[in-house]
């Protein structure tokens, strides 16, 4: 399934493509969008519509099965699914590095996808107020790295089909970087044991959230050179009224940002929203990268789309036999 | 004083294990080898003496295929100085792998040989015990603690066994096989990775070594374990033991 998320124990297909789930292989896999052939669906009005078919090209009219993926149910249900399945390569190699600053992450992800190329099948980073709460608060996590303070930690990950070709590509490559001053420490995982503990660190994140009190989170899309600016500003602004904490999908330059706090306070928020949603839009970046809008972030959809597109979007809506509008 | 440790590349720990259909073994083709875990915690106990200055080098010995060769660089990448690749086609069962260790001993005259207790493909147990037997030299196996007396030239180890620990005393030199508790390895870092690329790895065969790969042992048949069967709600005590009489005749 060319698809991985931190809900994988729970979740569900339909929902997935329903929601247009991203996960952290979208950057070697690509999005549902590219990886559904078709699909079935039950409209409101109870029409089935049938668009299932494993083409891998059909263009004969509108490629409506794209309403569908990523619409939260709001068009129909999704009844059946065809999924493009690539084959499971045997060679996985993961790496957990530190780098001094943003800028050194962001270079390192170009040089990634070139050095590494094909090859490529995670990049992720966390900051160190993330790193901190991982280590705090999930039991058993254990820092990868010797005790030292780095400011951020990027996780990458290789997938191939040769063993030894891969990991010289990667140790080549880190030992490079590492050279030239991006990378400032990293270990490679000898056995999938070690991978485990560092994909730990990382794929709790949301559970050492939870843990450590309340937590306003934001699924972001913003250009990555910009992307840590907001983290900064964020940071300004609340002061010591609540903790800031970075992390994500680097590779598809999508920021998770949770700002946690012992409890919940208007203050808080106030200072969050609308800064948070104001700054997205002035980058033209998503105020939901993956998430998805559900109720919450309904009326904010005019911050990433156009009136005009939301216009369109309830007609749409109409057409399919619903009858709410998004705004 | 050399340390030696002796390392197996082995399916990894955390792979789900097939066997093969035609019964001969297991599958290994496009499967994850690694580290015998046993041995990572092997190699860490030797580093960790050697960084307290109590040995001046660790030599890691590996045993096998080519691809040997990958889990010795992840033996120098972790921090042992010198490689050893004994090149063998065939399965090698812990007595020849006991009669290689020994030769390879008496070449590079170890104080130490320090080994998993067990590798996690064939469960034997049996190596350390066999090559300490050969050479002669006491055994401190399952160790979940060992304490080293440079000037009494004394390792005291703490066992693993089934009442609870066992602490003895080897004259050294000794072998040491390892256990769960002893230590967590450490992991493989990039500055580590970059020096393990210039370490030697010397190569021998058996035949340099003098030692015949011969087994008295057949593998005649690998099969998995039985399904369990689900099991049965009773009734009643006399059913239960109606069915333990007639059923599965044991009262």
């Amino acid at each position: 399934m060319p698809l991985d998320l931190g809900a994988k124990g729970s979740c569900q297909i339909g929902g997935n493509v329903s929601t247009n789930a991203g996960g952290f292989r979208l950057v070697r896999y690509g999005s549902l969008h590219g990886n559904v052939l078709g699909l079935e669906a039950v409209l409101a009005n109870g029409d089935v519509l049938d668009m299932l078919n494993s083409l891998r090209k059909n263009n004969t009219g509108y490629d409506l099965k794209h309403l569908f993926i990523g619409s939260e149910g709001s068009l129909g249900i999704v009844t059946k699914v065809s999924i493009l399945t690539p084959p499971k390569l045997s060679s996985v190699n993961l790496a957990f590095l530190a780098c001094k600053d943003f800028f050194s992450c962001q270079r390192l992800l170009q040089e990634a996808k070139r050095k590494l190329g094909e090859i490529l099948s995670v990049f992720e980073f966390l900051d160190i107020e993330a790193m901190d709460l991982a280590l705090n608060h999930l039991e058993g996590a254990r820092n990868p790295l010797p005790p030292s303070i780095h400011n951020f930690y990027v996780l990458i990950e290789t997938t191939g089909s040769n063993e030894s070709y891969d990991k010289e590509k990667l140790e080549a490559f880190l030992l490079s970087s590492m050279e030239g001053g991006l990378i400032s420490d990293g270990v490679v995982a000898q056995d999938i044991n070690q991978a485990s503990s560092f994909w730990r660190i990382r794929e709790g994140l949301p559970e050492a959230l939870n843990k450590a009190g309340v937590n306003y989170n934001y699924d972001l899309s913003l250009p990555v050179e910009k992307m840590y600016n907001l983290v900064e500003d964020m940071r300004a602004r609340l002061g010591g009224l609540a903790r800031v904490v970075a992390y994500g999908h680097l590779g598809d330059a999508n920021l998770h940002l949770d700002i946690s706090a012992p409890k919940y306070d208007d203050k808080i928020l106030a200072q969050i929203e609308p800064y948070v949603y104001e700054w997205t839009s002035k980058h033209r970046g998503s105020i939901s990268a993956e998430h998805g809008l559900g109720l919450m972030k309904a009326n904010k959809i005019f911050y990433s789309k156009s009136p005009e597109t939301v216009q369109l979007m309830t007609s749409i809506k109409k057409l399919s036999g619903g009858e709410y509008d998004f705004d | 004083m050399k340390i030696m440790v002796a390392i197996k590349r082995v399916v990894d720990y955390a792979v789900k294990i097939r066997v093969k259909p035609d019964k001969t073994g297991v599958e290994t083709h496009n499967v994850k080898m690694s580290m015998n875990p046993f041995c990572e915690i092997a190699l860490e106990e030797a580093l960790r003496i050697k960084e307290s200055g109590l040995a001046t080098e660790v030599v890691a010995v590996s045993m096998g295929p080519a691809q040997c060769v990958d889990t010795l660089r992840t033996g120098l990448a972790m921090g042992a100085d010198r490689g050893i690749h004994v090149e063998a086609a065939r399965e090698l069962y812990p007595l020849t792998v006991a009669r290689v260790l020994k030769r390879l001993v008496e070449v590079e005259n170890p104080g130490l040989l320090i080994l998993g207790k067990q590798a996690i493909d064939d469960d034997c147990n049996q190596t350390g015990q066999m090559v300490a037997g050969l050479l002669g030299w006491p055994q401190g196996t399952f160790a979940s603690k060992v304490v080293l007396d440079k000037e009494k030239q004394i390792a005291t180890v703490d066992r693993e066994v089934d009442g609870g620990l066992e602490t003895l005393c080897l004259d050294l030199p000794a072998v040491i096989t390892t256990d769960l508790r002893l230590n967590q390895p450490r992991y493989a870092t990039l500055p580590n990775i970059m020096k393990a690329k210039s370490k030697p790895i010397k190569k021998y065969t058996p035949e340099e070594l003098n030692v015949e790969i011969k087994s008295d042992l057949e593998v005649v048949q690998v099969t998995e374990p039985p399904k369990r069967k689900a099991g049965v709600i009773l009734s009643s005590v006399d059913e239960l033991i109606d069915k333990l009489k007639n059923e599965a005749h044991v009262v």
